[in-house]
């Protein structure tokens, strides 16, 4: 059995367009179906308004899906009560992109890793410092800067913090939302390499959302493609990248810059004419879908 | 005082800025037996569309003059690309707005001269740089959505650009804007000509600033991570505009990134710098085929790649914070090669891969010249101790 398995998630924004015009829909996310499996990093990939982080966030219920279903451990996480959510987000956190604005700046960073911990009740006062020291051994951070604020520290460390927080409750399962893409090069690595190392030893599930296909490629074993609010190919990594059978896939891939000024360029251009945005996924090879 | 440092001047130019005051402290000590070039005669049709000489920019805070930007040399020349590379906090966008002379306080250029076209930037009265700024350099900036004004419409901004300059009149002005907008293949745009900011998709609003760059016929355009706000099908779009429109003009382009896959794709020579100096620089095949300065070479080897799943490649530790620079080479603290030396002074610039031609009056060919600031390949250390370093 699956940890995570996505059903036919759906979510509609409608936004008004003035008093009496109707409001309009953005289907954000539309018809996405998906599984991640116990201890694997998926990878969900996509440009921006694809839907992707709406898709992350409808996992954990930080956004109300407009239809579909949700099953984490065999549970349907969508019919729970507010107090079994509450418990729920125990094993599921997440990650996010912007360590400048994800940290309250107002607030020691040992506080801030602290209070997950405070808001569910857990441990004494004595028990909760001991085990923010530990996690932040954990992220590679030095427990002795706890009382320093989040300006203070770079932006690879405060991802460590994010991930310091994000682990405090013990968590099987966490939504890395483009973790590493405000990062620069040298120091993504860093963190890359954190979250794989946090992952063997803490046996993490990761849902790893990202627009860098190069990332992607080395560091998730499956991935899914999105556009426009659908999965248009999913499979394993390395069939993907050898290949890609859907055009925006192609066009996606053929963008990346090659870090090698004597490789040949061709680039793929998309044309929307030349596939359908309602076809259904189907077998490519194996392990390998497309929507083409 | 030596000149070890100084090899690349542009001709002409050695007495003024080998005297200034900028140099005098930002230069490390001489590294025993490098060779100082000769002073050359000056030859006019040689000379660069840009160079940065012995620039230094920093801030002042607290009452102390923190470099952000330190003895920063490097040219352009007309038609070609330079790509500076480095990571947040490396000085390239300072760089950038020092050409300009568009440092604002605290922020102050302390020395070393921009000479474009055969004129000093810095001495110009602002009156004449604003006609140089827009006109013959333009700037191109990351986030176009905050670069464009969004109470007018893309046209009158562009509109603007070219009356402010007499590039137009009033009567001729919207014409030109939109052969423009359709110079940059903005679809429909006598449409678009009318359209806010808002109104237009981040690749878009990119093309329209790059439209009104271009409305005076710059030979120089700076493009400050043009790209970095962008989806990467967007950003391969408008990276093979800039390179269609500079082979269409002649442009010469400073592009500042900090991605390697721009850099291959679009350099033809290679800046990197760290810690707000220029730490190596080459022709773009050689910073990739054969990287010399320890930095470099873990910049390249952090980019994900090899094997799935395996380790990636970090560089340990941080960018220091500005005004807090180790002693010695910035980079000592991170340097998985560092050594004796490193800690002691910023070693100075020692050419590699091209000789040095010796006496002969010729200073080497721009284009191919790989020059590192690395003790790994300084004379200032006996050769068999660099030998026994680099195997």
């Amino acid at each position: 059995m699956p940890l995570l398995e996505v059903t036919s998630l759906v979510k509609h924004f409608s936004r008004k367009r003035g008093l009496l015009a109707p409001a309009s829909v953005v289907r954000a996310v539309d018809d996405v179906s998906f599984t991640v499996d116990e201890g694997e990093m998926f990878g969900l990939v996509g440009e921006s308004g694809s839907g992707k982080t709406t898709t992350g966030r409808c996992i954990l219920r930080l956004i109300e899906p407009t239809s579909g279903q949700i099953r984490f451990k065999g549970e349907d996480v969508l019919s729970f009560s507010r107090s079994r959510l509450r418990l729920a987000r125990r094993d599921m956190q997440i990650v996010f992109q912007d360590p400048f604005s994800s940290l309250n700046p107002r607030m020691r960073v040992g506080s801030i890793v602290e209070e997950p911990l405070i808001i569910h009740r857990i441990g004494s006062t004595a028990e909760r410092k001991a085990r923010v020291a530990e996690l932040f051994e954990l992220v590679g951070l030095d427990p002795t800067q706890l009382k320093r604020y989040p300006h203070q520290f770079s932006g690879g460390q405060r991802q460590r913090i994010g991930l310091a927080r994000a682990l405090a409750l013990n968590p099987s399962f966490i939504v890395a939302d483009e973790p590493v893409s405000a990062l620069d090069v040298s120091v993504q690595a860093q963190v890359i390499n954190l979250m794989m190392d946090l992952q063997a030893r803490l046996r993490l599930t990761y849902l790893f959302i990202a627009h860098d296909l190069r990332l992607v490629r080395h560091i998730c074993r499956r991935v899914a493609v999105m556009y426009l609010g659908k999965i248009v190919e999913m499979g394993e990594t390395e069939a993907i990248f050898a290949a890609p059978a859907h055009p925006y896939t192609r066009a996606l891939l053929s963008a990346i810059p090659v870090p090698d000024p004597t490789a040949s360029k061709q680039r793929v251009v998309l044309d929307p004419s030349s596939f359908q945005r309602d076809a259904p996924l189907r077998q490519i090879g194996t392990g390998h879908v497309a929507a083409v | 005082m030596s000149s070890s440092g100084s090899w690349r001047l542009a001709p002409g130019s050695w007495q003024t800025s080998a005297g200034s005051g900028a140099s005098s402290h930002t230069q490390p000590p001489a590294a025993k037996g490098q060779q100082p070039l000769p002073e050359q005669p000056a030859a006019s049709s040689e000379q660069p569309l840009l160079s940065v000489e012995h620039l230094t920019t920093g801030f002042d805070l607290k009452g102390r003059f923190a470099a952000a930007v330190i003895d920063v040399s490097f040219h352009v020349a007309a038609g070609e690309t330079l790509c500076l590379v480095g990571e947040s906090g490396s000085g390239k966008s300072l760089t950038a707005l020092s050409i300009m002379g568009l440092v604002q306080p605290p922020g102050r250029i302390e020395g070393g001269r921009v000479v474009f076209k055969g004129r000093e930037l810095r001495e110009l009265p602002e009156r004449e740089m604003q006609k140089i700024r827009g006109a013959e350099i333009a700037l191109i900036f990351q986030e176009p959505m905050t670069a464009l004004n969004p109470v007018f419409t893309i046209g009158s901004q562009i509109e603007e650009t070219l009356l402010v300059h007499g590039r137009a009149t009033r009567r001729t002005a919207r014409q030109k804007a939109i052969d423009l907008l359709d110079a940059v293949s903005v679809p429909e745009p006598h449409q678009r000509v009318r359209d806010y900011p808002h109104q237009l998709s981040g690749g878009l609003r990119q093309r329209a600033l790059i439209a009104m760059s271009l409305a005076c016929d710059p030979s120089l355009v700076i493009a400050d991570e043009p790209t970095t706000a962008l989806d990467v099908t967007i950003q391969a779009e408008i990276l093979d505009l800039l390179r269609s429109l500079q082979k269409k003009m002649g442009l010469a382009l400073l592009l500042i990134t900090h991605d390697l896959g721009v850099v291959a794709e679009m350099a033809d020579r290679v800046a990197v710098m760290y810690a707000g100096r220029i730490v190596e620089e080459a022709p773009v095949m050689e910073i990739f085929s054969a990287p010399a300065h320890p930095y470099t070479q873990g910049l390249l080897a952090s980019i994900p790649g090899g094997a799935p799943g395996t380790k990636l490649q970090a560089i340990q530790g941080t960018v220091p914070p500005l005004g807090e620079l180790p002693p010695g080479c910035s980079f000592t603290p991170r340097c998985p090669r560092r050594f004796e030396p490193c800690p002691k002074a910023h070693p100075g610039t020692t050419l590699i891969g091209t000789p040095i031609p010796d006496p002969g009056p010729q200073i080497p060919d721009p284009g191919r010249v790989h020059s590192v600031k690395c003790y790994l390949y300084s004379d200032a250390v006996e050769p068999d101790i660099r030998e026994a370093r680099t195997s």
